[in-house]
């Protein structure tokens, strides 16, 4: 249910027909602000019908009646996409109610839902700067409050006690502070009828406190919902349903600004980082088809921002893929460069969950294993999303929610995917009039090597099927040495050959390893780049769009200037005044959507020059890395052939 | 059949004049169709060069003067084997069906492996107690004419015929266990070498691939690396770098098939087709011993008027058949020898070639790694 309304489309078209609308908001600031709200809230979360009419009816009181009655698991997975809109509801019913009652709902939703508050809240709060930075921050945009409170690693136990005494201060009650998290957590919720919003604040508080970890344990589906629905909040308070608003704008502004400041600080941490991530131990788990293969994810750290030092968690594949998800979801929009993960393999799976003790299953459980550690460490090397929650909770939670809905990144899928950004670029390169030469010539850069590195691939794809070759041939002719050597008549000649059958096992044996090493070092570093350069090309996209959207919204502002000189022309004063409101909301968004242009172009140069870095750094190891395999086994050879001579020699 | 037979005689004469170890076959250059080889000897008595230039043809020449139908000893004797002659195609390259004739021998440049095939070839007709002495292979390594052009005619050599009769006679048993042992033993050995052989040739044409992969690898990098701008210096020096390094793979693989292909590669060639020629003579030998043995039966079944011719032919078959043998026996014995020799000298020969390149390339590697190491990051 929750993976429904989060798989939901953002609703720009609802956001679009609003846009006519919120410019009353800034003036008549709480109806126009609950009207909208009003449809915002029902559209996107119209799927789950039924309980929503029940709640619509009865906010409160119904709240407290699901959550005495459901299961936990069930409640807590309701909770996020829910309350919402039981909340948004008292207001639209009340309608005026906000202003002397108002502290406790317009708290409780912008604990809830932290984009909307800067609609309700607007004027009446004055903890507004306090709800507009740390509650959005603190739940999808981490690294931004880290900015701009204090620059310290640990955000949450740095921005969560100020929101947390506030929302204590404000809301004024004991119990509220300490029942919460039990509440919640023990499902005694029922009994606070009337505290259910102050629970929910306590909820949310708490989910960013001290006490994280129970939460972590008792609610856990609850959490991994909140943060793709809050992202995608994030999602939208920087598209559409934002509008016009100033307050927003300001926040867009706040935002691009602490950004900086986080890039700044970023480049100083980089070589900080302390942190090695291995996989090991794959583990098949279960039978039959509904097998699956398990990794053990071992993080070692000095990094004050996570619990302890050496942790262990297991992971099976599509949580890989699922962390994929989350972040390319928050963090792809706004330029940066996610890195893929390994794609599905159903034939290699099949194998695996068919086969007992196949060796190819084994190379292909080998395989991933490796791809999966260096796509692990490239997530967590990239000082954005090492931040993020999600990574955090990936690495040290013991419990994940299942992920679902990896369909859509297996095999061919995938590529398709790929393939399916790689068309609307190149679309959009015809229609976008590019003002940048860097971001030209990188993009044409970025393409010649994707073309390049397909076609390593394919050589060395050769090379490694050729030394394969190689290595059988080496093996039939040492059994052929074998049986000469032991129908040979000559003691010394005879006990030669078998020696050197010996010997070309050995040899055979070392070109296996190489073989293998050819594959893992450069057709694995071949093939991680292919995939990482379909990401760059992804955040080339990002830009484009952006761009676009800032193009449109230009666009428009002319229609509506254009609208308006008709109007005056016809003489309508009537529908002036509503013309004038469209072309200062158009005005605002064209604003906004330039900011953000510069912000994604920004953002993707940066991920650029990065990812770049990251590329001679990483092939660089891989040479070095290469050259050791390859000088071992050369010395190897030397002991080998040193040990025959005198063998050869000894025949008389 | 005049020719053949005054080289028998001569035979008989002085021994070679030249220093069996001194011959050399230095290079084969293609004239029109023809491949010329040229021969290099030392004169036993005052260590003057000798240089000839030989055709495939003379060869055959030689080897077919060797054998002389005539002096029935001589059907015991192991010839040294001839190579079957390597058909340059127009554009100088080797095609599968010469490749899948001569083996190892197709292999190398400019038939280098070939030259040292016939090279051994020669040098073992030199070192031979008896071939040695017929005055053909003097009159090859020096007698400025070429001898080749009188064409002789198949004799033995045809193996066209012998391969009906092969089949019907190479399973009779024979009255001599030795020779039983060594036909039994012989035909095992030729196969079993055949298909060492073989394999080997597999080991290093698949070495040959590599290289080429290896080589374009390289090249692909380094294409690659001219194309990219110096953006990005850092990582063009890195490519740059690991275009060197599959360089060096591919010298490695090169090196290493060349040495294959020169010792060990032309050892096993050798050996296998010096089990061919032992075969062959000890196929003489049972087609001598069938005859005779018809001989023996015609001699008890004809008649007391014809007995007297039945039991002269016999007669004069038992002592060929005995002359041959009691050479067979001694050739075995050299054989042996000389063949064990031969794969000790293919063998270590091989050892050094490879122990040294592994150790240059070893070298190699370890400098590239240092380099490496040392490439700036940023």
């Amino acid at each position: 249910m929750a993976a429904s309304s989060e798989r939901s489309p953002p609703p720009f078209p609802d956001a679009e027909d609003q846009e006519s609308e919120p410019a009353l908001r800034d003036e008549d600031s709480d109806e126009g602000a609950d009207i909208f709200l009003g449809t915002v809230s029902r559209k996107p979360f119209s799927p789950p019908a039924a309980p929503h009419s029940a709640v619509f009816g009865d906010p409160l009181s119904n709240i407290s009646k699901q959550e005495s009655t459901s299961n936990p698991a069930k409640q807590s997975s309701k909770l996020p996409s829910d309350v919402p809109c039981d909340i948004f509801d008292p207001l639209h019913g009340t309608g005026m109610e906000p202003k002397d009652d108002g502290k406790n709902p317009a708290e409780l939703r912008s604990e809830e839902r932290p984009k909307d508050e800067p609609l309700s809240v607007a004027s009446s709060k004055p903890k507004k700067d306090l709800f507009e930075d740390s509650p959005e921050d603190l739940f999808s945009e981490l690294p931004k409050t880290k900015a701009k409170t204090k620059p310290q690693m640990d955000l949450f136990g740095d921005s969560s006690p100020d929101l947390f005494m506030d929302a204590k201060a404000a809301a004024d009650t004991g119990p509220g502070r300490n029942a919460p998290a039990d509440l919640f957590s023990e499902e005694s919720v029922a009994t606070t009828t009337s505290k259910s919003a102050k629970s929910n604040i306590s909820a949310n508080g708490v989910h960013s406190d001290e006490e994280e970890q129970d939460i972590f344990a008792e609610a856990t589906v609850e959490l991994s919902l909140d943060s793709p629905h809050n992202n995608r909040k994030t999602l939208d308070t920087t598209k559409p349903s934002e509008p016009a608003s100033s307050l927003s704008a300001a926040a867009g502004s706040s935002k691009a600004q602490a950004k900086t400041l986080e890039e700044l600080e970023e480049e100083e941490s980089e070589d900080k980082f302390e942190l090695n991530i291995s996989i090991t131990n794959p583990e098949k788990v279960g039978d039959g088809m509904n097998a699956y293969m398990a990794y053990k994810v071992s993080t070692q750290t000095t990094l004050p921002m996570f619990r302890s030092k050496t942790f262990t968690v297991r992971r099976r594949f599509s949580d890989f893929l699922g962390l994929y998800e989350k972040l390319s979801e928050k963090h792809s929009q706004n330029g940066y460069i996610v890195p893929p993960p390994p794609e599905k393999s159903l034939l290699g799976m099949t194998k695996v969950k068919v086969g007992k003790d196949d060796p190819s299953s084994g190379e292909f459980v080998e395989r991933r294993r490796a791809s999966l550690e260096r796509y692990l460490q490239r997530v967590v090397c990239h000082p954005s999303l090492l931040q993020d929650p999600d990574v955090r909770e990936f690495l040290e939670r013991e419990e994940l929610p299942r992920a679902v809905n990896t369909q859509a990144l297996s095999g061919a899928g995938f590529l398709k995917m790929i393939n399916k950004a790689t068309d609307a670029v190149s679309k959009m390169t015809i229609k976008m009039n590019e003002s940048d030469v860097w971001f030209e010539e990188k993009l044409q850069e970025v393409e010649s090597e994707d073309q390049q590195l397909r076609k390593l691939h394919a050589v060395v794809d050769s090379l490694v099927s050729h030394r394969k070759e190689l290595s059988v041939n080496t093996a039939v002719f040492a059994k052929s040495v074998a049986m000469l050597g032991s129908s040979e008549d000559n003691t010394a000649l005879s006990r030669a050959l078998s020696q050197l059958a010996e010997l070309e096992d050995k040899i055979e044996q070392l070109h296996q390893e190489q073989a293998g090493n050819d594959f893992f070092v450069f057709t694995e570093l071949l093939a991680d780049y292919i995939r990482l350069l379909g990401a760059v090309r992804g955040s080339f996209d990002q830009r484009m769009k952006s761009w676009q959207r800032w193009q449109d919204a230009q666009t428009t502002l002319q229609k509506k200037r254009e609208a308006e000189a008709k109007l005056l022309w016809a003489n309508k004063p009537d529908k002036l005044q509503q013309a004038k409101d469209e072309i200062a909301e158009w005005e605002g968004k064209v604003t906004q959507y330039e900011r953000e242009f510069e912000r994604v172009s920004a953002t993707v140069r940066k991920e650029v020059i990065r990812f770049e870095k990251e590329k001679a750094r990483d092939f660089k190891k891989q040479i070095i890395k290469y050259l050791e395999s390859l000088l071992q086994s050369q010395q190897q050879l030397i002991k080998y052939w040193e040990a025959f001579l005198p063998e050869a020699k000894a025949i008389a | 059949m005049n020719r053949s037979g005054k080289t028998a005689d001569t035979m008989e004469g002085s021994g070679l004049t030249i220093s069996a170890s001194s011959i050399k076959v230095n290079e084969a250059t293609l004239d029109e169709d023809t491949l010329v080889f040229s021969i290099t000897s030392q004169k036993l008595s005052n260590g003057m060069g000798v240089c000839v230039c030989r055709t495939y043809e003379d060869f055959e020449w030689l080897q077919q003067s060797l054998f002389a139908p005539d002096e029935p000893d001589l059907h015991g004797v192991i010839f040294p084997p001839l190579p079957a002659k390597l058909i340059m195609s127009p554009q100088s390259q080797i095609n599968n069906k010469t490749l899948k004739q001569l083996g190892f021998l197709a292999l190398g440049d400019c038939c280098r492996t070939y030259c040292e095939a016939l090279e051994l070839y020669l040098q073992q007709v030199a070192l031979h107690p008896i071939l040695s002495k017929n005055k053909a292979l003097e009159t090859l390594l020096t007698n400025t004419e070429s001898p080749g052009k009188q064409r002789a005619k198949k004799g033995i050599f045809n193996r066209l015929s012998q391969v009906m009769e092969e089949k019907r006679k190479e399973s009779h048993k024979d009255v001599d266990d030795f020779f039983q042992n060594e036909r039994d033993n012989n035909s095992n050995m030729t196969a079993l070498t055949k298909v060492t052989t073989e394999r080997f040739l597999d080991v290093v044409l698949a070495e040959q691939r590599l290289s080429v992969a290896s080589k374009h690898l390289s090249s692909s990098i380094q294409l690659w690396v001219n194309q990219e701008d110096s953006a990005n210096a850092a990582f063009s020096k890195i490519c740059l770098k690991t275009s060197k390094v599959f360089e060096t793979i591919k010298r490695n693989f090169e090196k290493t098939a060349e040495n294959n292909i020169s010792t060990l590669g032309l050892g096993l060639d050798l050996q296998s087709r010096y089990q061919e020629a032992e075969k062959e003579m000890l196929f003489r030998r049972t087609c001598k011993l069938v005859e005779l043995e018809a001989a023996n039966k015609n001699t008890e079944r004809a008649k007391a008027n014809k007995k007297g011719i039945m039991e002269e032919v016999r007669n004069v078959l038992e002592k060929q058949f005995d002359g041959m043998s009691s050479m067979a026996r001694q050739e075995v014995g050299r054989f042996h020898q000389s063949r064990v020799a031969l794969l000790r000298t293919a063998l270590v020969s091989w050892c050094e070639q490879q122990l040294n390149t592994a150790t240059e390339i070893a070298a190699l590697y370890s400098e590239h790694l240092e380099a490496c190491q040392k490439l700036p990051e940023e």
